[in-house]
């Protein structure tokens, strides 16, 4: 009985293997011919039947792809714009986690149920009233809509979650400690709890640094002059471009990725750490 | 109530108070102004006009765009969510398998999610390309005579949403394999005892245990699913062609806001959506009581 259980359990894993192996290579094909085009010259990639490699590597797309179009413009402006809102979010979503995880105040599910319920307002909801109020204060053409809300909390429902979700894990103890050495409140918040959920402060950048990487309908709204573009305009624009070809465009894709993509790979745990903790312990 | 619990209560509020003064400037001044709007006619140049719950009767009994709109993002949720369970759920069971190298494996499915919206946009456009793409060649070498046309064809377009979709779901099938790690092993052994096999332990022990986890994504797919907006306006250059099929709603709120500046109509549009998603998710939630299992907690 033991031999047969051992057998069945051999098969099973080797077919299991397989499965695996067919899928992760259907995932991972657009990858790879995503970066195989961008080396392609355009002619090449309208024979048939189609070539795996390139004839000869064609560097010159991602100088074009570059050149063509103002990318490091567009990268600016997508750096600064994610540099200034995640500072406002962390800010923000810090302090409002605080005071709902280690503080225990009366209200204070309610305040906590009504914010997570923000999350389910369709964004198109708020989007027009927002977008009368910046044209009227001349925000409306500036990166402004798109950064300072930040500090306020503006669509960050997710990430008060998330960091609410990390402060529950520290134990009580801690803040007796530190009370009982005189800290007040604001000292135990910032000596204390949050040197310890670092791993939190990360995954909030990271997840912030890709919603910024993915929003195109705020910039499409709020942005009218191609000075002023993010990376997700400008590969639109590229795209809609008459000197653009596909090559140059699996280039550009690249390009706009390769940033969260780096950065993905340097706090890649924490970045799954911050997707379980929110849809497992909820 | 004592002088301590007032004192935690003003703690309280102001740690939260960056977040509370936003509340009110972002969401509820937003709130009543665009229910305000979604009653008047208003092109931003002059003031608002009321005309009472007119844009409301005009979307629903003389728009057939609108219609059109519904249908197309239905049939994209209807479809995309079970089948992201299904596909989901089957790969987060091949990854808590114990095969070697799964850190890769798990890095290949969850990739997808950092390619930024428009990337994904412009590499599946390459991908399915009909003539070019390298699907259809595929598809041509298994002896397809007649290959899809994807984002050509109306009839194709939203299937071509589905797959790249599904080939963005890693953050679900994290969440799935984070929910099929924490089942007790106990379980299983106690089911091999009894002689169960594969299938009965997949229906019995694993669905149900994490069937709060599928409620989860289901709620949130959802969600994003009846927003969805960005690929479909990328592929189609902001027009949901080919014959509207890509209008999704949101890209036709989109179309009378920003391009026709209709802001009432698309304020009414906005939460005519908003009642439909509070509907639909009290209704997931209604209904999964007779399938979400909470025996584990």
């Amino acid at each position: 009985m033991p031999l047969k259980q051992t057998k069945k359990k051999v098969i099973n894993r080797a077919s299991a293997t397989v499965v695996l192996l067919i899928l992760a290579a259907a995932f991972g094909f657009p990858f790879f011919w995503m970066i195989l085009t961008s080396f392609k010259p355009t002619e090449e990639v309208f024979v048939y039947p189609p070539k795996i490699l390139p004839e000869i590597w064609h560097l010159i797309n991602y100088v074009e792809a570059a050149t063509m179009i103002p990318y490091f413009r567009y990268l600016w402006n997508t750096v600064y714009i994610a540099i200034v809102w995640t500072s406002g979010i962390l800010f923000c979503s810090t302090f409002t986690a605080y005071g709902f995880s280690r503080i225990r105040w009366k209200g204070r599910n309610t305040f906590f149920i009504v914010m997570l319920a923000t999350m389910m307002v369709p964004f198109q909801v708020i989007l027009i009233p927002l977008f009368v109020m910046y044209s009227k204060i001349h925000w409306v053409g500036t990166f402004k809509p798109l950064t300072w809300p930040g500090f306020l909390g503006f669509s960050g429902a997710f990430y008060i979650f998330l960091m609410r979700q990390f402060f529950m894990t520290l134990p009580k103890d801690l803040e007796d400690a530190a009370k009982i050495d005189g800290c007040n409140e604001l000292q135990v918040f910032y000596r204390i709890m949050l040197p310890l959920v670092k791993p939190g402060l990360a995954a909030v950048v990271l997840f912030c640094f890709v919603a910024v990487w993915n929003d195109f309908l705020e910039p499409l709204v709020y942005i009218n002059s191609q000075d002023k573009y993010t990376l997700a305009l400008g590969i639109y624009d590229f795209a809609a471009a008459r000197f653009s070809s596909w090559p140059r465009l699996m280039a550009s894709a690249i390009q706009m990725s390769l940033p969260v993509v780096i950065v993905f790979f340097f706090v890649q745990r924490t970045f799954i750490q911050g997707i379980t903790l929110t849809g497992i312990k909820g | 109530m004592t002088k301590g619990e007032r004192k935690k209560i003003l703690i309280g509020l102001a740690f939260i108070s960056p977040w509370l003064l936003g509340f009110f400037i972002f969401y509820i001044y937003p709130f009543v102004a665009s229910i305000y709007y979604s009653l008047t006619v208003y092109h931003i140049i002059s003031p608002p006009e009321f005309i009472g719950l007119r844009n409301y009767v005009d979307l629903i009994t003389r728009d057939p765009l609108f219609i059109i709109s519904i249908k197309n993002t239905l049939y994209y949720a209807g479809i995309s969510l079970p089948l992201g369970i299904v596909t989901g759920v089957i790969i987060a069971l091949l990854l808590n398998t114990r095969i070697k190298g799964m850190a890769f494996y798990r890095t290949i499915f969850f990739l997808p999610v950092i390619v930024p919206f428009a990337a994904h946009a412009i590499l599946w456009k390459w991908i399915l390309n009909p003539t070019f793409g390298i699907v259809n060649y595929f598809f041509s070498l298994l002896g397809v005579n007649n290959p899809p046309g994807w984002f050509q064809v109306a009839g194709w377009s939203k299937p071509g949403l589905i797959v790249m979709a599904i080939w963005a779901s890693g953050q679900a099938i994290i969440i799935y394999l984070a929910g099929l790690q924490d089942i007790p092993k106990t379980l299983y052994e106690v089911a091999d005892i009894d002689g169960a096999n594969w299938f009965q332990k997949i229906k019995n022990i694993t669905l149900p245990m994490i069937s709060n986890v599928i409620l989860f994504n289901l709620v949130m797919g959802l969600i994003h699913a009846f927003q969805f907006f960005t690929q479909p306006f990328i592929i189609s250059k902001g027009t949901g062609r080919p014959m509207d099929s890509m209008l999704m709603y949101n890209l036709y709120l989109y179309k009378q806001a920003f391009k026709f500046f209709n802001m009432g109509y698309a304020c009414a549009m906005a939460w005519l959506l908003f009642v439909a998603i509070i509907l639909i998710t009290l209704f997931v939630f209604k209904t999964s009581k007779s399938w979400v299992f909470y025996g584990g907690e």
